[in-house]
């Protein structure tokens, strides 16, 4: 077990964690945030995926103590109702998600994608969300989602 | 307010509803007031809530104090959209706002077994009920209106909520004021059947469809935002006091049963307790991530189970050869297709084959169970929420009214899934250890455990006459049953905790025959099941995986439909609207065809050379009432046997359409998943066990892979009751590619998945 501080939606918490546990249990269980979600453990689907330092990372397979003073963003600090990202807004706008379990690995990575590609083509953003998972099969709407950020953030 | 409350107001157990509702039944009598002159509609409503029976109209629909509607839903949705379709379908009886009506579902203490997610029967047969229950409550209301305004029922209307004289606005009662708060005190006419085929009418008769302005209309869903903004807890997300975190262990080789456990080879990890009965064995542990590490170090010895299961090569053979443990017929035989085969000129004849597939959810399923001085709380993912609380009461020997579940969004579905499973392991986790315990299933454990999608052979043949016509059709299936083990988590013998334990076993035999209209003199459409592989907790027992059974029927049925249009050197589109004769069957062929500019030609093309060719293909179903015709524009790697399902062109006449919008995005889901199953997905094994245990060796279909277009045609009868729409559209899918791939090769591949490796070998 070792203490460490952990940098998270604006926020520096302490935990008591064993240092190799992966950073998503130390994020839902030590602090109770219920995204990401657990999908494989494995990296394979996205289901877990959170900002550090503004680049897409697998929680799942991360460990808590590599992230040492790095800032990390989950899907609740990406935006709010409020003061949404371009990518929040527009999901629910394309009303993309059917059972929702992957939403952060779409989100997180689009996010991070668009903030760094600003006129992507269609080519572009496919290659960019290559290798998530969504079982319920929205990949249209996930496409259409993540375009019609793209557009308003271009 | 979000729609999305699956968990209601109510705090109160199952079992204090039930006390409320009896001691309700003494005093019926005296509930009515006599003071006043109302009495007549007050008899209607009452404080307390009745017995949560389906005879009750009050278990359906209630108003609250502010006017708002709360709608007690007994099936559930899945992320296709039925929160808001039946939203519709109440307010547009009740003549409420849409945005007063809040659907509330997934739990057993609200709501009655309307059979759960089910055979996309959401709005087929839980939105009619709904419907009829909305209905009641509005004449009920205005009947109570009559009584209070000294006006006859006749003589009123209702808009917004609130009841009126047609001839006079301000003669007015709403429904805040008839009964908001309490409870409707109505019998309903309940055909006294559960699940499903539960239907409890009143005396009111629904709205004529053209009276409609709420059904029809593409409302958007409300609990997508929630999602977005990380505001809604997935069930995965439960958190109870004292709760422990469970991992169950699965042995290497399926059939094995632990024979030594060393629990002390976990004894330095804190709070680490090994759960052990029979075949069933599971750890707990205060913090989840010693919870894993407990179930990675467990020192087991395992009995010498022999490997049950055959080369995965020989799976075919083996179903062609298994003895036949049930046969039927679908629908009756007509004319005499054995003696027709024998003056035949010539006999087209195909077998087609299909594998097992898994549900592999997005998450593993978790499911949390807590029992407390004698009532047992579940919250779960499962689809089925009143059968796990069945199969729990069950699984733990007590009484179905002490048993509580609670339906909490889960990974997705798609069938009998692993989640029922979770929910009684952690029952017999949280009895075992005496503490809430949250069961986390591991990916391996998600796609390697869970019920699978049966593997199955089809044979079909058609017999030919001299001038080409078509005299006889015979289209045999042979695979695992869809309900070896059932369809809901109901029963200890369905589920792992049951069989591991050593329940009795009863593997039930289903499957089914193409559903669709084509009229041959002579035609025999038949099913036959064969025994699992391993009778007892295999990780390939077969259920339900959705459109049971129909994307591997009609793939073979649909496909051997083209392939007798292109012997016979007809277009596709022609041949099936020469024999198919349900007019709405043709409609929606028509409607497909045209929309995708269709060119009338036999198949395949040969005007292609080169390495990359296009084809399309034309596929079509009926299911339960609904038709859905499929055609897909593909494109081919010869070199690497690559296929992108490019385009598809999707007509769906679902009958009365509840909300267009929403069907859009369900059919969407549909062809997407529908593309997967056919390109990607087969379950693979060893003769130990699954081999499929993750993403890598379980591919869908990527993001990158993803059709260029869906064109959906929305056929909408309004004067059709609605069928279903959540399976209807992925079951074409895969004979609609088949058939494209054979358009533009001219290689007629007869076994899915259509893998690059698989087409290369093919085209080759």
């Amino acid at each position: 077990m070792a203490r460490m501080n952990l940098d998270v939606n604006g926020k520096v918490e302490t935990i008591d964690a064993d240092p190799d546990m992966p950073l998503l249990y130390a994020l839902r269980n030590e602090l109770a945030l219920n995204n990401p979600h657990f999908g494989c453990g494995l990296a394979q689907c996205g289901a877990c995926t959170v900002h550090v330092d503004g680049q897409p990372v697998r929680s799942c397979v991360t460990p808590v103590s590599a992230v040492g003073n790095s800032k990390i963003v989950t899907l609740a600090g990406l935006g709010t109702p409020e003061k949404p990202h371009p990518i929040q807004k527009a999901y629910v706008e394309e009303q993309v998600p059917q059972c929702g379990y992957c939403i952060n690995g779409w989100i997180m990575t689009a996010a991070a994608f668009l903030n760094q590609n600003k006129k992507p083509t269609d080519a572009q953003i496919k290659e960019a969300l290559a290798g998530l998972k969504c079982r319920c099969g929205t990949h249209m709407s996930i496409l259409r989602a993540v375009k019609r950020a793209a557009a308003t953030m271009g | 307010m979000t729609k999305m409350d699956n968990t209601a107001q109510f705090s109160v157990s199952r079992r204090a509803l039930l006390k409320a509702g009896g001691a309700l039944v003494v005093s019926i009598g005296a509930a009515v007031p006599l003071d006043t002159a109302l009495a007549a509609g007050e008899a209607l409503a009452q404080g307390a809530k009745p017995p949560l029976m389906p005879d009750q109209l009050a278990s359906f629909i209630a108003v609250n104090a502010d006017g708002t509607v709360s709608a007690f839903f007994g099936k559930m949705d899945m992320g296709q959209g039925l929160f808001v379709a039946i939203g519709q379908m109440v307010a547009e009886e009740l003549d409420v706002p849409f945005k007063a009506v809040k659907v509330i579902m997934g739990d057993t203490a609200t709501s009655v077994n309307q059979g759960g997610a089910s055979g996309s029967t959401g709005i087929q047969r839980g939105g009619m009920q709904m419907r009829m229950a909305a209905a009641e409550a509005r004449r009920v209301l205005v009947e109570m209106a009559a009584a209070k305004l000294g006006l006859v029922a006749d003589a009123l209307t209702v808009s917004d909520g609130v009841v009126h004289a047609k001839d006079d606005a301000s003669k007015r009662a709403s429904y805040a004021e008839l009964i908001g708060g309490r409870y409707f005190n109505v019998q309903l006419d309940w055909n006294k059947e559960w699940g499903n085929t539960l239907y409890a009418p009143g005396k009111a008769k629904p709205k004529d469809a053209k009276d409609h302005k709420i059904v029809g209309q593409p409302i958007a869903r409300e609990d997508i935002a929630p999602k977005v903004y990380a505001q809604e807890d997935f069930c995965t997300d439960v958190r109870r006091p004292g709760m422990v975190h469970g991992r169950m262990i699965r042995p290497a080789v399926a059939g094995s049963v632990p024979v030594k456990v060393d629990e002390s080879s976990i004894k330095d990890i804190p709070g680490a307790r090994v759960v052990w009965e029979k075949g069933f064995l599971g750890v707990v542990a205060d913090k989840e991530w010693d919870a894993i590490r407990a179930a990675d170090k467990l020192k087991v010895e395992w009995s010498d189970a022999k490997p049950p299961f055959p080369n995965q090569t020989a799976l075919y053979d083996h179903i062609r050869n298994a003895p036949v443990r049930k046969r039927e017929i679908g629908g009756k035989e007509v004319g005499n297709v054995d003696e027709a085969f024998k003056t035949a000129a010539r006999v087209i004849e195909a077998d087609y084959e299909w594998p097992f597939q898994s549900h592999a959810c997005m998450g593993p399923a978790c499911a949390v169970v807590e029992i407390n001085e004698g009532n047992v709380t579940c919250w779960t993912g499962s689809q089925k929420p009143h059968f796990v609380r069945d199969g729990i009461a069950l699984t733990l020997g007590v009484p179905a009214e002490t048993v509580r579940a609670i339906w909490v969004v889960g990974p997705g579905s798609y069938g009998r899934s692993d989640a029922d499973d979770a929910a009684m392991d952690a029952a017999v986790l949280a009895k075992a250890v005496g503490k809430p315990v949250r069961v986390q299933y591991t990916r391996d454990q998600a796609t390697g455990w869970d019920p699978k999608g049966p593997a199955s052979t089809h044979r079909a043949r058609a017999a030919i006459d001299a001038a080409g016509n078509v005299i006889a059709y015979e289209f045999t299936s042979k695979g695992f049953s869809r309900i070896d083990v059932n369809t809901n988590g109901g029963a200890p013998k369905d589920t792992l905790a049951g069989q591991v334990r050593g329940v009795e076993l009863k593997s039930g035999d289903g499957f089914g025959v193409p559903a669709e209209s084509y009229e041959f003199h002579n035609k025999r459409l038949a099913w036959e099941t064969i025994a699992p592989l391993l009778d007892r907790a295999s990780p390939l027992r077969s259920a339900h995986l959705r459109d049971p059974v129909g994307p591997q029927i009609h793939f073979a049925s649909e496909s051997f439909i083209a392939e007798v249009a292109a012997a016979l050197a007809l277009d596709p589109v022609e041949f099936r609207l020469r024999h198919v004769k349900d007019p709405r069957d043709v409609a929606v062929i028509k409607a497909a065809a045209e929309k995708a500019a269709w060119q009338a030609r036999p198949s395949p093309r040969k005007d292609q050379t080169g390495a990359k060719v296009s084809g399309r293909g034309i596929a079509y179903a009926q299911r339960n009432g609904t038709r859905c015709a499929v055609i897909a524009e593909v494109d081919i790697d010869r070199a690497s046997g690559k296929i992108w399902a490019r385009k598809f062109t999707v007509a769906h006449d679902c009958g009365q359409i509840i909300n267009p919008g929403g069907l859009k995005y369900a059919i969407e889901g549909n062809v997407v998943q529908g593309v997967s199953r056919t390109l990607w997905e087969e379950v693979k094994f060893d003769a130990k066990n699954v081999t499929s245990i993750d993403w890598m060796s379980y591919p869908i279909l990527d993001i990158t892979e993803t059709p260029e277009a869906i064109d959906v045609v929305l056929i909408d009868h309004p004067e059709i009751a609605p069928s279903g729409a959540g399976e209807p559209s992925i079951r074409p899918v895969a004979a609609a590619i088949a058939n494209a791939i054979f358009d533009a090769t001219g290689v007629r591949i007869r076994r899915v998945p259509f893998s690059p490796d698989r087409v290369k070998q093919a085209l080759s």
